[in-house]
């Protein structure tokens, strides 16, 4: 669809360049063009599109990498290790923190169920945050249904779930192996945690999972307090170490752009026929709905 | 191509390179004639030019001086909206000469005024009751009766408000058009289109609107307008999606549904997260026959068949070297530059504006274009053009320049071509030149 390999910026610049453009619009002599913020929403759409395809992609890619995991792990069933049931255990925390978010489309329980030995018993219900997901044209199995909880298959020493998470049943977190970014999507606000520091990985279970428990703890309590663009706020400063362009740190005003804007822009929407409008309508309705500042006319 | 004559603006020879905001050139247009040429500036100044008919020396002729300046829009508020509103000049366009005096069309985001420009070479001495100052004179110091006679002066050009027509736009104007009749005239903005009459400032015709109902479901704006040179009854507009809708007022009071969709379907190829915006139409312009249309979007000018809406009869890369670097323009904001586009008087020639201060123009009948430059260290009075290349690969000769040695700053918006004669205006920031034909003076008719 978009080809991507023209732009020397990825999706997400690209979202929050947008997003500057549209702040800075504002402010602008002569009041808001309404031509130029309607092809600055054009950008964010595609980026957009872009953005969700890749992180999916990405789930899917874990997702995979766990498939192997597992084979792997019952093929070391055979052999016992002493790694076995650190894994399983992982394993089954990944399934325990896999919460449905707006369980929309919930089909038939994981692919992966099928492959799964006896020993290691996961409950389908957990399981149940099954989003569906029809990657177009990137997977070869059509009826591979993928969570879009997915946690990310679980490295030895890395705990990657927040404590809290089970209790949270709206909030679903991926950690990206990569880049040691742990993303949540919670209520359609898609933001980053803090980067989780590979040593502080290292270091083992507790420190990071105190760590991001006081963060979800801030971030509950903030919730709790305050409206909701407050706690983005907070949130949107976490984001500061995962976003590269120092240009773009100012990200306060984008996320207070991002909670103001409450509904979606179905002008837009109605042009995509797939998955996107299921399973992002909440990422989405944080991103649309420019249209707010530009009515103001 | 031969002379170079600069606009003498304000003159800032010893702030070479500072530019005042306010001196930018925004708008540049040939009345019918030719022999005026107008630009209005974003400091709401216009400043209009007259070509010397004196032919002292052969190439002395056809010099354009300065005629007239005025203001012709302050800055504004809105105190409703709580906006600014610019006094950038967004279009001029000049009515047909009907007697001694020459009318014009300026509008900025809000407001369209009607300008009258007349001379004045003569004025009335010998008055009984004032004396030359206009002081009143003591009456017991009248002692005779004369009666007073009309002796030439210096001219003086005197310009005047005419006619105001406001509060007729909510969005921001971004064209008009005078209609072949010579009566009415549109203004188009973002949303709407109205058609006014020249002579009734209070209200105007809607013509078209294509406002949603929902503005969350605004997927298009309307970017340029124009009539029909010779139809009266016909005219176009541009959007932001890159279609062109031909309307044609015979057939409903509200235009809102178009005659002809001109539409090219998209290449799936060559999508990108910018696609939307390079196919936005910066500008459209009737053929001088009425047949055609000329379109600019951010990369390339297509000429349209009015006959045939599937698509352009002929697509001409101005600088499709600037694909790969969309994303840094559009960081920059240049990918939003709205780059016009004219035709020559015989329609066989397209001329558009590029950045680093080139402009190009394509031979209709070749399909060859060419790359010039409007730069004072390149360019002095009477010496002649030479070609530019951009090197995108192969061979690379003396003088080409680099894609990324690009000056974007230096951007040609806005040109206009002389009527009838082989002369070009062109706008490059605060700097005006004037290029003429030498060797082709009259474009020979097709």
């Amino acid at each position: 669809m978009i080809n991507t390999m023209e732009c020397a910026v990825d999706a997400q610049s690209l979202i929050s360049i947008s997003l500057m453009k549209i702040h800075n619009s504002r402010t602008q002599r002569g009041g808001i063009k309404l031509h130029k913020n309607l092809l600055v929403s054009y950008v964010l759409r595609n980026a957009r599109q872009v953005y969700i395809k890749e992180k999916y992609a990405e789930i899917y890619r874990m997702q995979q990498y766990e498939e192997v995991m597992t084979v792997c792990n019952e093929i070391q069933e055979l052999n016992p290790l002493d790694l076995e049931a650190e894994d399983a255990e992982d394993e089954e925390q990944a399934r325990a923190a896999c919460c449905g978010e707006e369980v929309s489309v919930c089909g038939s329980p994981c692919h992966r169920g099928a492959v799964q030995p006896a020993a290691h018993c996961r409950t389908p219900g957990a399981l149940s945050g099954c989003c569906l997901l029809e990657d177009v044209g990137k997977e070869p199995e059509p009826s591979y249904y993928r969570s879009c909880c997915m946690e990310a298959p679980p490295a030895p020493h890395c705990d990657q779930f927040p404590a809290n998470s089970s209790a949270h049943c709206n909030k679903t977190t991926v950690l990206d192996l990569d880049t040691h970014v742990v993303t949540t999507v919670e209520n359609g606000y898609l933001h980053q945690d803090c980067c989780c520091d590979a040593l502080q990985c290292g270091q083992g279970a507790q420190s990071s999972a105190k760590k991001r428990k006081v963060e979800f703890g801030c971030c509950a309590s903030d919730a709790e307090e305050a409206p909701d663009f407050t706690a983005a706020r907070k949130r949107a400063k976490r984001e500061d170490c995962s976003y590269s362009a120092p240009d773009y740190t100012d990200t306060s005003n984008i996320s207070n752009l991002i909670s103001i804007f409450g509904s979606g822009f179905s002008g837009l929407l109605s042009r995509q026929a797939d998955l996107e409008q299921i399973c992002s309508k909440q990422a989405l309705a944080s991103l649309g709905a420019w249209t707010r500042a530009i009515v103001a006319f | 191509m031969g002379e170079d004559a600069e606009s003498p603006k304000i003159n800032h020879t010893f702030l070479r390179d500072y530019v005042t905001e306010a001196d930018v050139i925004s708008t540049v247009e040939f009345n019918q004639t030719g022999d005026l040429l107008a630009t209005g500036d974003k400091g709401g100044r216009v400043v209009i030019f007259q070509r010397e008919t004196e032919v002292s020396l052969q190439w002395d002729s056809g010099e354009y001086n300065v005629y007239s300046t005025f203001q012709s829009h302050e800055p504004d508020f809105d105190y409703l909206k709580s906006v600014e509103i610019e006094e950038k000049i967004n279009k001029i366009r000049w009515l047909p000469q009907q007697n001694a005096a020459h009318f014009l069309l300026s509008t900025n985001d809000k407001t369209i005024k009607l300008w009258k420009v007349s001379e004045r070479d003569k004025r009335p001495e010998g008055y009984n009751l004032k004396d030359e100052e206009g002081r009143l004179k003591d009456t017991s110091t009248i002692t005779s009766l004369q009666v007073p006679v009309l002796k030439p002066t210096d001219l003086m050009v005197e310009v005047r408000p005419r006619r105001v027509f406001s509060n007729g736009h909510t969005y921001h104007v971004n064209s008009i058009s005078v209609n072949s009749d010579g009566e009415t005239y549109l203004s188009a903005d973002d949303l709407r289109i109205n058609m006014w009459h020249l002579g009734i400032t209070d209200r105007s015709f809607n013509i078209v609107d294509i406002k949603p109902a929902n503005m969350e479901d605004l997927t298009e704006v309307i970017t340029a307008a124009e009539f029909h040179p010779q139809h009266c009854h016909l005219f176009v507009y541009s959007s932001s999606k890159g279609t062109l809708r031909l309307c044609d007022m015979r057939a409903s009071a509200l235009c809102d549904k178009h005659t002809k969709l001109f539409e090219e379907p998209e290449d799936p190829g060559n999508r990108s997260f910018f696609s939307e915006i390079i196919s936005s139409v910066s500008d459209v312009k009737f053929s001088h026959s009425g047949r055609y249309l000329l379109t600019r979007d951010y990369l390339t000018a297509k000429v349209w068949d009015i006959n045939m809406d599937k698509g352009p009869v002929e697509t001409y890369q101005v600088h499709e070297y600037l694909r790969s670097k969309l994303c840094s323009l559009y960081e920059n904001d240049c990918i939003f530059d709205k780059f016009e586009c004219v035709w020559n008087s015989s329609d066989s020639v397209i001329m558009t504006g590029a950045y680093n201060s080139f402009f190009r123009m394509f031979d209709r009948e070749t399909g060859r274009g060419v790359t010039l430059e409007a730069w004072r260290e390149s360019s002095k009075p009477r010496a002649v053009l030479r070609t530019r290349r951009v090197y995108t690969g192969g061979k690379r000769r003396r003088g080409d320049v680099g894609v990324d040695s690009l000056d974007f700053t230096k951007k040609i918006l806005h040109m206009a071509w002389h009527p009838s004669e082989n002369i070009i205006a062109i706008a490059a920031t605060n700097n005006l030149y004037i290029f003429q034909d030498r060797v082709n003076p009259e474009t020979q008719a097709q």
